[in-house]
This record gives structure tokens, sequence and C-alpha cells, in this order.
């Protein structure tokens, strides 16, 4: 056995002093995968473990306390009161109305939209790389800076969606877009499908580009019309991409941050808060960390469930794989 | 085709012909009428955005000008931005701290991603997910707890603190795009190599890595873009000026008091937008195979 071997290796190297041939000893030694692998998993399993790991446990035990960010005397155990505290609170009662409503209505447009741009992008040959790029745009620039250009958008004197459609005539009075409770959810779900769109589009385009294209040409044979040849075999076949990109963004969504915080800061009254922002307006600029724990591992459910969905329909796949 | 053919076949044949013709017209119709539909939505933003940084202030708060229409094109907010500002400053912290991190994340997620890909120890197959659900964690669940350990540990207000908390979210990133890159490698490759007497970790270095170069630089540069971009992290683990990035620099620093300055915000916006576009532009296909890697699994 090669186990034996290097074990016995090591020991005759440990009777000499030499340290070059120690050395070589040692690699030897770890030259076996079940000691070479952990070894190498180390370095970032020790990270993820100190930067994400701790600081979930942590973020669970703040949770359970009263502890103020300034003041260290805080941080008295105080059980469920910040979970009973939230539940019976407004703001949060409406944030957890906003914080689904926008996860769910804009997931749902990014699917649609996006399933569409596929399609388009599936059957464009001209220029094919220049616009699948194009098209990418608003997914790879930095969120914060384009939801800028959407706040100057939406800005209530110079708005340029008012002026064009007040020219062309759709509206006859001015939208004031991100100060009113509809407009605004409207405004920052808009900017969301915006940025999400391109990420479904290229990533459905990929799956689709994976279909065999024989499937088609029997599907030809059998007289299937276009429609009948996307539903019973694009889509199908396209099934497994589709899930892991929607739970993907279901998760991502429902913890967005950064284009609430640019355009709308949760305004107006608290009506586009959303978990993350609250989280943050609580705890970091009201200095209730307990609190503000407390409202962030709302979001860790979604986050279980999402895991739990794709795991189980990657393990079926597999089964039926093999 | 048959030189005597009855009159009223051909003439089905011309009509089929015809309406192939059509539908096929109607086809590309619709096909790049989509095409320009999207195009339209996906860069408008952009367009106005850089129409607006290259027009002086009179024509920006001038409400009876058309706002599509430059008719003074000028580099004013450009230069107020880059003289008056600490717009280049945010630069160089974001390159920094997309540098540093980069390299971090990208040496810890090698040789996990080999690891997984390849060896065969106890519990790989539990950390290969575990790095899958990592990479599904959100940033927002987490910056609070990360702020109080970064204020613990002192080194809030310090470019290190994202330097260190930007790998939580690109090592799993990393790891999972590299272990797609590791597993198309023939295994034969190394094996000979070690029946030669090479270590496993030689023939890892010697003989996988450079073969890797093209899926390492395509992971290096997804993860700095990523850096580049985080926003929610920078925000919560810097105060001062000095030490920004360039994103909550912008977003924080430029809105002086409730007064905009449209034209240098989207000076700054476009100006902080190009390097990443640029970046893209050159290595597309490696970022939908990444971006698909947890679907299609390879």
């Amino acid at each position: 056995m090669g186990l034996g071997n290097s074990e016995s290796n090591m020991s005759v190297a440990s009777v000499r002093t030499d340290k070059k041939s120690l050395l070589q000893a040692l690699t030897l030694w770890l030259d076996r995968d079940r000691r070479l692998g952990p070894l190498m998993v180390a370095p970032a399993a020790i990270l993820l473990v100190a930067l994400i790991g701790y600081p979930f446990l942590s973020a669970i035990y703040l949770g359970f306390t009263d502890r103020m960010i300034a003041h260290s005397e805080t941080g008295i155990f105080i059980g469920l009161k910040n979970y009973f505290d939230l539940v019976h609170d407004r703001i949060f009662q409406k944030t957890t109305i906003n914080t689904f409503n926008y996860a769910f209505i804009a997931v749902f447009f990014k699917l649609v939209l996006g399933m569409l741009m596929a399609l388009v992008l599936d059957k464009v040959t001209l220029l094919k790389n220049l616009f699948r790029g194009a098209m990418l745009l608003p997914w790879i620039v930095p969120t914060s800076l384009s939801a800028l250009g959407w706040l100057w958008m939406f800005q209530p004197q110079f708005s340029v969606f008012n002026r064009l459609l007040l020219d062309s005539g759709i509206i006859h009075e001015k939208i004031i877009w991100l100060g009113s409770p509809f407009w605004a959810m409207f405004s920052v779900q808009l900017v969301n499908i915006w940025r999400g769109i391109p990420f479904f589009g290229i990533a459905l385009l990929a799956g689709m580009q994976a279909i065999p294209q024989d499937l088609y040409e029997a599907a030809e044979i059998d007289g299937a019309n276009a429609w009948r040849k996307f539903w019973h075999v694009t889509f199908p076949l396209l099934m497994p991409v589709t899930i892991v990109v929607t739970l993907f963004s279901i998760v991502q969504t429902f913890a967005d941050f950064q284009i609430v915080y640019v355009l709308t800061r949760g305004g107006p009254v608290n009506s586009t808060h959303l978990f993350a922002t609250l989280t943050y307006q609580t705890a970091i600029l009201g200095g209730e960390l307990g609190k503000g724990a407390a409202i962030s591992l709302f979001m860790f459910p979604v986050l279980v469930i999402a895991v739990v969905l794709q795991l189980r329909y990657l393990q079926r796949q597999d089964s039926r794989n093999t | 085709m048959p030189k005597h053919q009855p009159f009223s076949r051909s003439l089905v044949e011309l009509g089929a012909n015809r309406s192939r013709i059509l539908r096929r017209t109607l086809r590309a119709i619709g096909v790049y009428g989509g095409l320009a539909f999207f195009l339209v939505i996906m860069l408008f933003p952009f367009c106005f955005m850089l129409l607006t940084s290259m027009k002086p202030d009179t024509e920006i708060y001038d409400m009876s000008q058309f706002p599509l229409v430059v008719k003074n094109p000028t580099v004013h907010h450009y230069q107020y931005l880059l003289e008056k500002t600490r717009f280049l400053l945010w630069l160089k912290n974001s390159a920094l701290v997309a540098a540093c991190s980069t390299l971090i994340s990208l040496t810890l997620g090698t040789l996990a991603a080999y690891a997984l890909a390849r060896l065969k120890f106890r519990g790989a197959q539990t950390l290969g997910l575990s790095v899958y659900i990592t990479y599904l964690v959100p940033t927002s669940l987490l910056f609070l707890p990360l702020a109080y350990l970064i204020r613990q540990i002192g080194l809030f207000d310090n470019p290190v603190a994202l330097m260190i908390t930007y790998p939580t979210f690109l090592v799993p990133f990393c790891t999972w795009l590299l272990m797609g890159y590791f597993k198309t490698i023939p295994r034969e490759l190394e094996e000979s190599a070690m029946v030669d007497g090479c270590t496993r970790f030689h023939a890892f270095r010697a003989i996988v890595l450079p073969i890797m170069k093209p899926g390492l630089v395509s992971a290096g540069l997804f993860a700095f873009t990523l850096s580049w971009n985080e926003f929610l992290y920078a925000l919560t683990l810097t105060q001062s000026s000095a030490v920004k990035t360039l994103p909550v620099g912008i977003v924080s620093q430029l809105v002086l008091g409730d007064v905009y300055f449209w034209g240098s915000l989207m000076a700054a916006a476009v100006l902080g937008s190009v390097p990443i576009a640029v970046i893209y532009s050159f290595f597309l296909e490696y970022y939908v195979k990444g971006m698909t890697a947890g679907a299609v699994k390879g």
C-alpha cells in the first residue's frame, strides 16, 4: 500500500536530522489526497468560517440583545424582545410587504422579459457578440452609479421621462416619480428589472444554445410550429437553467440594497424600505445594533428555502442522469 | 425542375415559396424589432447619462430645450470632476482594494477549487456544497455583524477591512468558477507526471496551473469587477472621504447637501463604469460560462 510506504518514509526521515530530507519527507507525507485535500481547502475554509460563519452566528446572538453601537455597556440578553417589537412595528410590517412585493414583481418581469431577450438574441446573427455585450451593460456596470443615472432621470423638475411622456401626450401632468409611495415603488422596481433582464437573458441564452439542434429538426418533421417548438422543446429543456437562475435572482432581489438606497433611502414615508435598507437605517444610522441584526435575519429564511429547493432540484437532476 | 409541370402545381409551389419568404421577412422583422426594443431600453439610461455629462449647466437646466440634444458639448464637468473632487483618489482606492482582494481570492480559490475538483478526501462533497451555498449568501445579510466585527478588531475606516471582507463573496465565486475549469483538464496530464515521480502538488503547480491561465485570468478579472462594483461593505466599513472607494465616494460625497451637480455626477457615473465595460467586452464568453456554472454543471 502506498499509504504504509509514505509513513515508513517519514519515520526514516525523522531519524535523520538533515533538514532537506525532512522537508522532502513532509512533502511525501502530504502527497496523499486525504491530507493534501484538506490542506489546500483550509485557507479558503478558514476565511469563510471567520468572515461568514462567525458573523452569521454573531448576528443571531446580537438579535437577542439590546446592543447599541456606541454604548459598550449595552448588549444585555433580552430574548425574543427584538422580534416581538418588530412584528408589532408598523414600519417593519410595511417593510416586509414591500420586500415581498419588490422581489416577486421584479423577478417575474425579469424572468419574462429575460426569456424574451434570450429568444431574440438566439435568432440574431448580425454582430452577435456586439449586441450581447451591449445588452449586458446594465448588469455589469456598478449598480450604484447606474442608479445615479436613474435618479437624474426621475428628478422631479427635469425628469426626461416626464418630458418624453408629456410631449407624446401619454400623460398630461408630471409624475413625481420618487415622491409618492406608489410611483416610488414602481420606480425602484423598474430599475431593478432593467438591471436584471440581461442576467436572465444571457444565462437563458446560454441554456438555449446548449439544446441539441436535432430536437428542433425532429419537431419540425412532426410539423411543429414556432410556438410548439418553444413549448415542447425549448421550455422543458431550459427548465434547469431557469430554476437555478430564478432562485438566485429571488435571493438577490429579496436582499437588494443599492437601488433603494440611492433612489429613495426607503422613502417616501417608508414606502420603499426593504429588509436591507431598514437594517442599515436601524443599525448603522440609528445605532440599534441588536434590532438591526434581528431585521437582517428575516432575510435568512428566504435564502434557506431557495438553497434547499435548488439543491433538491440539482440532486433530482443528478439521480436522473445516472 | 421538371420541364412539363402541371400549371396548377407550379402555382402552388410559387405560393408556398412566397409565403415562406413572407414568413421569413416577418420573422426577421420580429427578431430585429425585438432587438431594437431591448437595445433602446437597456442603453437609454447610459446614453442619457453621457449626454447630460457633456452639456453645459445652462442646457441641463433649460426646460425649453429638448433633453436629448446637446447644443454646445463641453468637457467642463469632467474637468471639474478630475480637478476639484477626490475622484482620482477614490479611483486609486478602488483599484487598490480590488487588486488586493482579487489576489487573495484567486489564490485561495485556486487551491480550494483544485482540491475539490480533483482530490478524493473525506468531506470534499460537503465542502463543495458549502462553497456553493456561501456563493448564494447575499452581502446584505451579513454586512451588519461584519461591520461590528471589523470595528472590534480595529479595522474600521481602513481599506484593509475591504480587502479581507471582499473575499467572502469572491472566494466562493472563484472556487465555483475554477472547479468547472479544472474539470475540463484531462486527469491524465497530472497522472502521467505523477507516475514519473512528481508529487501531486508539484504536478498541480507545474502542469495544471499553466494550462489554467485563461481560466485564472478570467476568474481574476471577474473578481476584480465584482470588487469594483461592491457598494454595501464599502459604505458601512469606511467613513472618511479619503479611504472611500469610487462608487461610495461618488454617491455619498459628490452630493453636496441637497444640491446635486448633475453634470459632474453623470460624468462620474460614466467614468466609473467605463473600466468595467471595457474588461467585460473582452471576456464576455468567459463571463457567460461562469454565470451559468451553477446551472450547467461542468
